[in-house]
């Protein structure tokens, strides 16, 4: 198999990258200096591209690499694939679910306990010897707290689970409601958001659910409401949240992901009620070395004509 | 309802509550906030008599003791308190009074009882995925604007799957426990007493537990066989993928030791929530991203104070009512703590 070409969008796991350079010929599409004329000048060699949550296979790329046959995602999310454009041309497109499922849904906990109880500013008042001149100020129960789920899939579940152990009741939106989920279902996000404590974003990325945080929501969840978004940036209207934090009409929030990631808005940074995190939600040793395994064995299998392990197209 | 009872008790016929130092409620709350028209509080702070002369004074007058953390009930001050039948305490932990001499003298005691166990449990499991998951390191680096110019943040340790020792399996033990099933923890412990009723795995040792486990948790109460409970040989055992948390009280850890195996990289990272001797923590730890510490408020919600001050209330009430107490302490098999051996 070393002579097919695999493009690798960007860096994501030395490991990945190394693996991916002993079984194939493999492209550091962020080495190029000029990407078009290198997609042109390999068109006919790139049969793999393997991507990530920053960057994935759209459109331009599909149509520049005829001789494509599989886009294998270091992600559960698709949202940077043209999967469309994938199904139209037999592309197959695989991902990495059920081995992150566990760590997003801990650290989105995490996250609920850190901004809840202060976890990092308490740290921080430590570390900055204030603690000689007075205690730290009361902060908020997370035992008991309303939580509210948007999106329950394995992501949404395992939250649910958790945040159960904890007595919080839970309620949640999603396409259609699940009858067989015990869990209170809401027919849209701003009721569910005026319903509960904890909003939590954890739906895929899609046309639809693209700022599915907006003003109303916002709103609706309130001064003494907390979002926690462990799902993708473009779920939240950023500047509405961040105007609503900085102006204390929300509660606080827990981010994981950013509208342009690697840029986290700076009005956000002095605020105690707000934690904010580098794209961790799967970012475990343990993870991902499962996740990058994924990738090479759905490759495998497709070049070995054998099952794709866990194809989405 | 106050209106209706001053009108038949006045002030000076209702009974005494000794306040050594104000807790920690009257300086959240203001002074009032522990109130009730059924009793008045004697506060010893307020007076300018040292305090020996000013128990000395009251003596006879005095049946009942509100103490805190900072406000301890030794023997001498029991032996000061002839009329003492009660001392209630805001604290979880009991090692500022002295349990025996209260037995003793048929003293009844009461605590916080379960209304920081929630609050306890949330911060250890809080703390827990701090140090794996790197919550506050990589918060600390987002801020200072490093995402954007020096890139990918390390990777962080996984919580499903790790076995978690838990020291003490008392009322916060068990919400630990309860918890953490939840992320797909397995869970092992050490108790005084094995319990027969309980699912998880028990170890004789705590040298043993430390060396079957990934996370132990301190949960245990300060006493004279638990301080320095946490030593070399245990940590040693911990090991270098161990990661350890403790909200129960600082000198159950031997803090030096603690702090050497953290520099040393001989253990994988700490949530501390207590220290030996605080306020003061040991400059070491901040240069470290393993550790996450925060500054002896695992209970320190507004909820459970307000929850606190409603039990504190209702148990004094309950006393002067001659009604059982609403959290009281059996003292028949405690352990004393008699002060360390610093």
């Amino acid at each position: 198999m070393e002579s097919i070409g695999v493009l690798m969008a960007c860096p994501m796991n030395p490991y990945l990258e190394q693996e991916l350079d002993k079984r194939f010929t493999l492209h550091r599409f962020w080495k190029v200096p000029d990407k078009s004329t290198f997609l042109t000048s390999h068109s006919n060699s790139i049969r793999a591209v393997v991507g990530n949550a920053s960057a994935g296979a759209d459109s331009q790329m599909i149509e520049a690499l005829p001789k494509l046959e599989i886009v294998a995602s270091f992600s559960v999310g698709l949202d940077k694939i043209d999967l469309a454009k994938c199904k139209e041309k037999g592309i197959r497109v695989t991902n990495t679910p059920d081995v992150l499922t566990e760590d997003v849904a801990d650290l989105a906990i995490g996250l609920m306990l850190a901004v809840l109880r202060k976890l990092c500013e308490s740290d921080r008042y430590v570390r900055s010897g204030k603690w000689k001149i007075g205690n730290y100020s009361l902060t908020t129960k997370f035992t008991g707290k309303r939580v509210g789920i948007i999106g329950l899939g394995r992501i949404g579940m395992a939250i649910a689970k958790r945040a159960e152990a904890f007595s919080c009741p839970i309620s949640y939106h999603s396409r259609t409601e699940k009858p067989e989920i015990k869990y209170k279902y809401y027919p849209s996000v701003v009721e569910l958001a005026a319903n509960c404590d904890i909003l939590v974003v954890a739906c895929s990325l899609t046309e639809e659910t693209r700022h599915i945080i907006n003003r109303k929501v916002i709103d609706a969840l309130g001064a003494k409401g907390v979002l926690i978004n462990i799902g993708r940036g473009p779920h939240v209207d950023e500047p509405e949240l961040v105007s609503a934090l900085v102006e204390r009409r929300l509660g606080g929030a827990g981010l994981d992901v950013f509208e342009h990631e690697p840029e986290v808005p700076e009005e956000l940074f002095g605020l105690d009620n707000v934690v904010l995190l580098p794209h961790v939600g799967s970012g475990t040793v343990e993870t991902r070395k499962a996740m990058a395994d994924l990738v090479l064995g759905n490759l495998e299998a497709h070049f070995l004509k054998k099952p794709l392990l866990t194809p989405v197209v | 309802m106050a209106a209706e009872n001053q009108s038949h008790t006045s002030q000076s016929d209702l009974p005494y509550v000794l306040i050594l130092k104000p807790p920690p409620s009257f300086a959240l709350f203001g002074d009032h906030v522990l109130d009730s028209p059924r009793f008045q509080y004697l506060k010893a702070y307020e007076s300018p008599l040292p305090l020996p002369q000013f128990l000395h004074t009251h003596a006879h007058s005095v049946q009942a003791v509100l103490s805190s953390g900072r406000a301890p009930v030794t023997a001498d001050t029991i032996c000061l308190l002839p009329r003492l039948g009660l001392v209630v305490t805001t604290s979880q932990g009991l090692n500022h009074i002295d349990l025996s001499e209260c037995r003793r003298r048929g003293i009844a005691v009461a605590s916080a009882g379960n209304t920081y166990s929630a609050d306890c449990a949330d911060s250890v499991v809080g703390l827990l995925i701090d140090v794996l998951r790197k919550i506050s390191a990589a918060n600390r680096y987002v801020k200072q604007g490093l995402w954007s110019s020096q890139g990918v943040y390390p990777l962080g340790y996984k919580l499903g799957g790790k076995r978690v020792g838990i020291v003490g399996l008392g009322s916060i033990g068990t919400e630990v426990a309860k918890r953490l099933e939840a992320f797909g923890c397995s869970i092992s412990y050490n108790s005084r007493t094995k319990k027969p009723l309980v699912p998880y795995t028990f170890y004789p040792n705590v040298v043993q537990l430390a060396a079957n486990c990934d996370a132990l948790i301190i949960c245990c109460a300060l006493t004279d066989e638990t301080y320095h409970l946490i030593n070399k040989e245990v940590l040693s055992a911990l090991g270098k993928d161990g990661v350890i948390i403790n909200i129960a009280r600082g000198p159950i850890i031997d803090e030096k030791e603690l702090v050497r195996c953290l520099v040393k990289g001989e253990i994988r990272g700490a949530g501390l929530d207590v220290f030996e001797h605080e306020p003061d923590v040991p400059v070491e730890l901040f240069e470290l991203d393993n550790v996450v510490m925060s500054p002896h408020n695992a209970v320190f919600t507004r909820e459970s104070f307000e929850d606190l001050c409603k039990l504190v209330v209702g148990n004094f009430e309950a006393f002067f009512s001659n009604e059982p107490l609403l959290s009281p302490v059996a003292l028949d098999h405690l352990p004393h703590f008699s002060g360390g051996k610093d």
